[in-house]
């Protein structure tokens, strides 16, 4: 930090205090949004109302016979695990039969199609992905002037259950409970866009100067560093950039948002809950979608991923030996029914806490409509039928009409296509400027035809 | 990876037999040993994020123990096997530093609070000093020789100081003023991370990284104040100054944080912090229970290696484990003593040694029951540095896992079944012998003699010798050279935060030659790195693998 930075500064900062409650409108704080500043996005507030993107994740697929819907287009039929969406079926598109081409790769377990699906070519582990995840991807384009990038969470209390990856070894951590989710939106640095009167508190100004002063050793700690750490390197002071934008927000009144109510603190589940049982996990869950929901409506963040259960889901029922993905390998066919029926009943589990997420999304209005409507929510799993692990026809649904931009409700075969153009579809839909995604045999260069308007 | 190729981290076991001296062979280690695996290949960083344990210590170090951390942190990055390698690899993400700077913000403003502004900062403005600037310059040229392991450039004392006093006047504090800046110090790189820097020769790092080097492999924190003073006079750049310090570390009480630390990384007991079971399946294992499970080992393994500084080989046989109140019910033994004691199980009792502690044995299983390819995998992998392929997709496990199966009632007899299939058999030969010798402890680490009312058979063999029971399975541990080179191996890569490269070979076979030589003392180990040139090697002098990879983090399979 310069000389004439500090006094800068500290010139504005006092400048600041002196005036005590003063309403602060955006052009006065435009000065201090230098080099490192952010404004709300345009679409934040007033304007009109912005696109949000998500992920919904859930561990060891379907039984493709009990969830692939028959009919194409509208109105679809609901096989018995998808019986759980009835009640939101038109605001959700089914998306079957789309592969993931090995190439000759190998299928690590439930890595391969998972990798595959969010960073557009398979890989043997996660610290092995040759591209970013595709919530990164739209992050990168829409997430600025939001107070959080992107929002990460997991439902089942584990900050390692992530599938969001900058890289092989730059992992986004996920909130890992309804306490930490609330304390990160709703704790004490939320201000409620629809308050009448804003007072930008000091405390932000000074750890808004202190970071760039943080920043400000950027040069001369590169210079040290060889060309591994250089990266590296980097990527910490991008993130302290992004903290200051962040704080920089902290700075402005925030745009109104009619759907917007700060939410009670909710209560905490037991301490000895759990959380790889089935029930529990599934009312976790619920209350993390709402915390989400209202997030998103406060203007929060743009993108998230939620992780319902992880890749071979650890979901299991109390006081049974043997859990979700064990059974899918192990549990014999039942021949009188035709498929392995425990199995069943946890894929079905899965397809009921997704119809939970979607409907706290559809349960807030937002302009005409919800603020599901103003959603593109991606959920997939990792494999098809997982007692072989299967990465061809790997489920997919899509939940809300994108703001206008996609159709909702449909159903589309893929007929052995490429999974990638999912991923395509999803970025170029939310304004990535982008022709193609996914590498060798998985680049795409079509979006699905079949959900844009 | 090929699904068949079994790539050993280091060499096997009958090469090293053979290998004595070992220098002379070190050349053999080139053909012997394919190096590294595309798998296993090595960050090439000097730069390591401090883990959680290490940013904790710390600031207990700085400011004292009731100063408290209280946050999330980054989670760990396992590569190799290792934490410590995976530090090298990672970098700080945007949700990360805000954790950071929410943690920095928590300790400053304890730090700069009623309670403990007068022991710790220790001044304040005054007639002499109206606005703090003299106090902050003392406070931060005393703290930030701790916090930065090196002194503060003429350049960082002054923007700490502009920092603070800009801050006080924002925030109409001095106090707030110095805990901003102190904030910043706490958020910034060269605190957050190790940074290796030369020396002006430019062939080793400098003093003061030797010491950080030094300091956070023998004790797991930063270097104190001895240690910074004796890097200032240079006394690190002689191998006398350099013993001297490296004794007088090993000599500290703190040295057993430094070889908890690495044990720790090297049997991923961190892992039991998160670890739960059934409670209605295993009532016993609460999360409590769990943590008293790691605490145990790393005290056990403590008392052995550096209380009595015993061989590394004879913690696959001993029948003395620490054990604490909590513990009584997991291995059925009355314990009347408050807080942690030792005991000796009797000669013959199936519980002997490392591999029968069932932190171990609970950490490898299902929530449910236990797994005997779980654990054979896991033994391999972190006490022989063996990596096993996973499973390929499209297998059929209906036979295998169907504990209802009225024919096949043990776990034993429904593996067996699994081995008919070749491609199953090649992985399995290697996990399951060592796993079924355990089969007598059950997915919490509860000793059974029946599942499902059948005698549980627990021979079998490794390497090719025969073992009867978990007991004879730790003899054959304890004489198996794979296992002690894996400790030497691990013990290197921990310390430099790499995977063995071509460079590291001849180094690690040394340090192996002189392990053996030295009775497989882990204390002698420690200190033979400590003293060893090539750790302070610039990394530079290393060339580069192939590429940046990082191995899978151990999956649960079947």
């Amino acid at each position: 930090m310069t000389h004439a930075q500090t006094s800068r500064r500290s010139f504005l900062m006092r400048g600041l205090i002196g005036g005590a409650t003063v309403t602060v409108g955006i052009p006065l704080l435009d000065m201090f949004l230098d080099g490192n500043g952010e404004a709300f996005a345009a679409t934040v507030g007033g304007g009109p109302l912005p696109t949000r993107f998500g992920t919904w994740f859930w561990g060891c697929g379907m039984i493709p016979s009990r969830w692939e819907p028959k009919q194409t287009g509208a109105n679809y039929d609901l096989p018995p695990q998808l019986a759980p969406i009835k009640a939101i079926q038109q605001h959700v598109s089914v998306l079957s039969g789309f592969d993931v081409p090995l190439d000759g790769k190998g299928n690590l377990p439930h890595i391969s199609g998972n990798t595959a699906v969010r960073t557009g070519a398979p890989a043997e582990a996660w610290q092995e992905i040759r591209a970013p995840t595709i919530d990164m991807l739209i992050a990168d384009a829409i997430g600025g002037g939001t107070f959080f990038r992107l929002l990460n969470l997991s439902a089942d209390q584990n900050a390692k259950t992530s599938y969001s990856f900058r890289n092989g070894s730059s992992m986004n951590a996920a909130t890992p409970s309804v306490e930490a989710l609330y304390e990160q939106i709703f704790g004490s640095d939320f201000h409620d866009p629809n308050k009448a009167d804003f007072k930008p508190d000091p405390k932000y100004i000074a750890r808004k100067s202190v970071l760039s002063a943080v920043g400000e050793q950027r040069r001369a700690l590169l210079a040290r560093a060889g060309a591994a750490d250089r990266a590296r390197l980097d990527q910490y002071f991008t993130s302290v950039r992004e903290l200051e934008s962040k704080l920089a927000l902290q700075l402005q009144k925030p745009p109104p948002a009619e759907a917007c109510v700060r939410p009670d603190r909710p209560a905490s589940l037991p301490a000895n809950a759990d959380m790889t049982d089935t029930t529990t996990r599934r009312a976790n869950h619920k209350l993390m979608a709402q915390l989400l929901a209202m997030a998103l409506a406060c203007n929060q963040t743009k993108v998230f991923n939620m992780t319902f259960s992880a890749a071979a889901a650890d979901l299991r029922q109390a006081g049974e030996t043997t859990g979700y993905h064990q059974t899918t390998h192990e549990e014999p066919i039942d021949r009188t029914i035709g498929y392995q029926p425990t199995v069943d009943r946890f894929a079905t589990h899965s397809m009921e806490a997704w119809a939970e997420f979607v409907t706290e999304l559809a349960a807030v209005k937002e302009g005409s409509g919800t603020l599901l409507d103003n959603c593109f929510v991606l959920a997939h799993s990792e494999c098809s039928y997982a007692k072989n692990h299967d990465v061809s026809g790997i489920p997919v649904m899509i939940a809300g009409r994108a703001g206008g931009k996609i159709k909702a409700g449909i159903h589309v075969r893929g007929s052995g296509q490429a999974i990638s153009r999912v991923g395509l579809t999803a970025q170029q839909i939310m304004g990535v400027s982008t022709d193609s995604w996914g590498l060798d045999a998985m680049q795409a260069r079509q979006p699905i035809s079949e959900l844009l308007i | 990876m090929t699904f068949l190729s079994i790539t050993r981290r280091v060499f096997a076991p009958k090469i090293l037999a053979v290998i004595v001296p070992a220098m002379a062979a070190a050349a053999a280690f080139a053909t012997a040993n394919s190096g590294p695996s595309p798998n296993t290949g090595s960050p090439q960083g000097s730069i390591r994020r401090l883990t959680e344990a290490q940013y904790r210590a710390v600031i207990a170090d700085v400011f004292g123990d009731d100063i408290r951390v209280v946050g999330r942190f980054e989670p760990d990055l396992r590569v190799d096997g290792l934490v410590a390698v995976g530090t090298s690899a990672v970098s700080v993400t945007p949700g990360g530093l805000d954790q950071y700077e929410e943690l920095a913000r928590g300790i400053a403003g304890q730090i700069t609070d009623d309670a403990h502004r007068a022991k710790l900062v220790g001044c304040a403005p005054g007639v002499d000093d109206p606005d703090g600037a003299k106090c902050a310059r003392a406070f931060f040229t005393r703290v930030g020789l701790m916090l930065y392991r090196r002194p503060l450039t003429p350049g960082e004392t002054q923007l700490a100081l502009a920092t603070t006093l800009a801050s006080a006047r924002t925030l109409g504090s001095f106090d707030a003023g110095l805990a901003a800046a102190l904030t910043g110090m706490l958020t910034s790189p060269d605190f957050l991370f190790r940074i290796d820097a030369p020396s002006a020769a430019g062939r080793s790092v400098g003093g003061y990284a030797k010491a950080v080097k030094l300091s956070f492999l023998l004790w797991n924190t930063a270097p104190d104040a001895q240690l910074l003073a004796a890097a200032g006079r240079g006394e690190l750049d002689t191998q006398a100054g350099l013993t001297r310090q490296v004794d007088r570390l090993i000599a500290s009480p703190r040295f057993t944080n430094g070889i908890r630390a690495f044990f720790s990384d090297f049997l991923l007991l961190d892992d039991m912090e998160t670890l739960s079971k059934d409670q209605l399946l295993y009532p016993s294992f609460t999360s409590a229970v769990s943590s008293a499970l790691r605490e145990q080992t790393l005290r056990t393994i403590t008392d052995l290696l550096v209380t009595r500084h015993g061989d590394y080989r004879d913690l696959f046989t001993t029948r003395r484990i620490a054990m604490t109140r909590e513990l009584g019910p997991i291995y059925t033994v009355p314990v009347s003593a408050q807080g942690w004691t030792f005991h000796e199980f009797p000669e013959g009792d199936p519980r002997t040694g490392l591999l029968t502690q069932a932190s171990l044995l609970a950490l490898h299983s299902h929530p449910g029951r236990t797994s005997p390819t779980l654990r054979g995998k896991a033994i391999r992998e972190t006490l022989l540095c063996e990596k096993i392929p996973s499973p390929p997709a499209n297998v059929n496990f209906a036979v295998v896992q169907d504990v209802n199966n009225p024919t096949l009632k043990t776990t034993r007899a429904r593996l067996q079944a699994h081995l008919n299939d070749e491609e199953c058999a090649s992985c399995h030969r290697l996990t399951d012998p060592i796993g079924l010798g355990l089969e007598k402890f059950d997915g919490a680490g509860q000793f059974r003699m029946t599942e499902h009312d059948e005698p549980i058979d627990t021979s079998g063999s490794f390497d090719k010798l025969a073992f009867r029971d978990a007991a004879s399975l730790g003899e054959l541990f304890h004489d198996s050279p794979a296992v002690a080179s894996c400790l030497v191996s691990s013990v290197w890569r921990y310390a430099t935060g790499r995977s063995i490269g071509s460079s590291d070979q001849p180094v690690v076979a040394a340090l192996d030659a002189r392990f053996r030589a030295q009775g497989y003392r882990v204390v002698d180990l420690m200190r033979s790195v400590a003293l060893e040139p090539a750790f302070y090697a610039e990394p530079a002098m290393f060339p580069a693998p192939p590429k940046v990879a990082a191995s899978a983090t151990p999956r649960k399979a079947s």
